[in-house]
């Protein structure tokens, strides 16, 4: 599907930083909607997830029932989840603090570095991207990909960690790509999973 | 990290705070209930702001052993007050690893003249401002997120109307201005030249801007909202209401929804008492915290 003014990305706007994605997706023209109710959510050619408190957006979620219309528009269309967003998408929560979507075949551990203090920026790597693998990369109490099913395919790492993994129509990341300046993820998320200009990545 | 990644860490946990409520809490069941409810943070605090209004007296940063209490109750953020100027309760809140520290005029200044050098921190910081001088002022003391002051523990949301849009004017103010008109501008505002800059270019204050300080109910929250403020801060109006956890879980539903005045009504309906409130013309103006 093509992303118009008619079929925008949707980001869901519940709480927590959707503004910067909107910005992320602005600057790589790609037109982008804020999705509060399951109305807003129809006409989006794809959906993002942003980061933010996932127990707060977990809830909100369930008062629109738009738990229910996500797990359905997952069926047919594009949805990328960074931090919060990934604790969303995932099938399995460690502590049980927040019932997930189940729409990843993943474990994912909440406040994995700690408080605030532990939260830290630093440089990835993105094996696909051969001319320039490096990424920096914004962790803020962030999440971390604890395990994940056959399906899933790893596609960023931090050290030894897995820290961005696609699986099908679904892309998650640990880190906030909408809080540093390459548009890379956000350009991948569009071309790749809504276009399908090119089809599957290459696993690392 | 460099310096500038320092700050993009810190500002970056603010900008995840968008949207929400954050919510002042004395206890690890009122954490719990503020979470349960959709908080997106908590706010650890003594007594909250209409207790220290009623009770006078000196007030300090909270006991350590009720911050931890509230940090294992909870998987949020969990924030804490410190007094304007008083580093050392500063230091202690990051000892205990808070998410985020209020240098707030809640708690009783112990420095008259100076605020807190926040740059120095590890720990983000939050500032009240009731103008853009003293949002700018303290941005550049290394605040990451300011707040409009309000009159906490007021119940009224007058004065937080009144500080938003006093920020949101003077900046739309400085827009409009051209490169030769901002030095003066400068001196009017009190505040750092580069930052002035900054602001009349970009049109907005480099870091979040929420509101707090008088938020008693949902509506209240639809309007600072709709005003331009980014998420809420709730203080006494939560824990000094008839039924909190209700009233709580209405005001996350208004922050969120502050568009659409159908679901904020139906936030609104049968609440219970709000907190009784006070007019600000009635406090005598040595008692107003947004002067400190």
């Amino acid at each position: 599907m093509r992303v118009s003014e008619g079929n925008p990305v949707g980001i869901l706007s519940l709480q927590g930083d959707f503004e910067k994605h909107r910005q992320a997706l602005a600057e790589i023209n790609s037109p982008s909607k804020e999705v509060r109710t399951v109305e807003d959510l129809t006409p989006c050619s794809a959906l993002i997830i942003p980061g933010g408190e996932s127990t707060t957006m977990r809830k909100l979620m369930a008062a629109e029932e738009l738990d229910s219309a996500v797990k359905k528009f997952a069926e047919s269309r594009p949805i990328m989840g960074t931090c919060a967003g990934m604790i969303l998408l995932s099938s399995k929560v460690e502590d049980s603090t927040v019932e997930p979507l189940k729409l990843i075949d993943m474990t994912v551990r909440r406040n994995a570095y700690g408080r605030q203090i532990h939260s830290f920026i630093d440089t990835g790597r993105v094996p696909m991207w051969e001319d320039n693998s490096k990424l920096e990369m914004v962790f803020i109490r962030a999440p971390q990909v604890v395990s994940y099913g056959p399906a899933v395919i790893p596609l960023a790492t931090l050290g030894e960690e897995v820290v961005m993994v696609r699986s099908g129509k679904i892309l998650v990341l640990a880190f906030h790509p909408e809080l540093a300046a390459d548009r890379r993820v956000h350009r991948f998320f569009v071309e790749e999973f809504i276009e399908e200009r090119k089809g599957i990545p290459v696993a690392l | 990290m460099t310096k500038e990644e320092a700050w993009k860490v810190k500002v970056g946990l603010a900008e995840m705070l968008k949207g929400g409520v954050i919510m002042d809490v004395t206890t690890a069941e009122q954490a719990k209930v503020a979470e349960e409810a959709g908080a997106c943070a908590v706010m650890a605090l003594e007594r909250v702001p209409a207790d220290i209004r009623k009770e006078g007296g000196v007030a300090r940063m909270a006991d350590p052993k009720i911050i931890e209490e509230i940090q294992a109750a909870v998987t949020i953020p969990v924030m804490a007050k410190c007094r304007i100027g008083h580093f050392a309760e500063a230091q202690v809140l990051e000892a205990l690893e808070v998410d985020y520290i209020d240098e707030s005029e809640v708690l009783t200044p112990a420095d008259e003249k100076n605020h807190i050098e926040k740059h120095q921190f590890k720990v983000p910081f939050v500032c009240g401002a009731r103008n853009l001088g003293e949002a700018l002022r303290r941005i550049g003391e290394g605040a990451a997120l300011i707040r409009t002051k309000g009159e906490a523990g007021s119940g009224n949301i007058v004065e937080a109307v009144r500080h938003i849009r006093d920020v949101i004017g003077a900046i739309k103010r400085l827009t409009t201005l051209g490169d030769e008109e901002l030095m003066a501008e400068t001196k009017n505002l009190g505040a750092p030249y580069e930052l002035v800059r900054e602001v009349a270019k970009t049109g907005k204050l480099p870091v979040p801007n929420f509101a707090a300080g008088g938020v008693a109910t949902p509506a209240d929250a639809a309007l600072v909202m709709q005003l331009g403020a980014e998420a809420v801060f709730v203080g006494s109006g939560i824990f000094k209401s008839e039924d909190p956890a209700k009233r709580a879980k209405a005001i996350v539903v208004a922050t969120t929804h502050f568009k659409d005045p159908k679901k904020v009504a139906e936030a609104c309906k049968g609440l219970g008492e709000p907190m009784k409130g006070l007019d600000i013309k009635l406090i005598p103006e040595n008692q107003l915290l947004q002067i400190r």
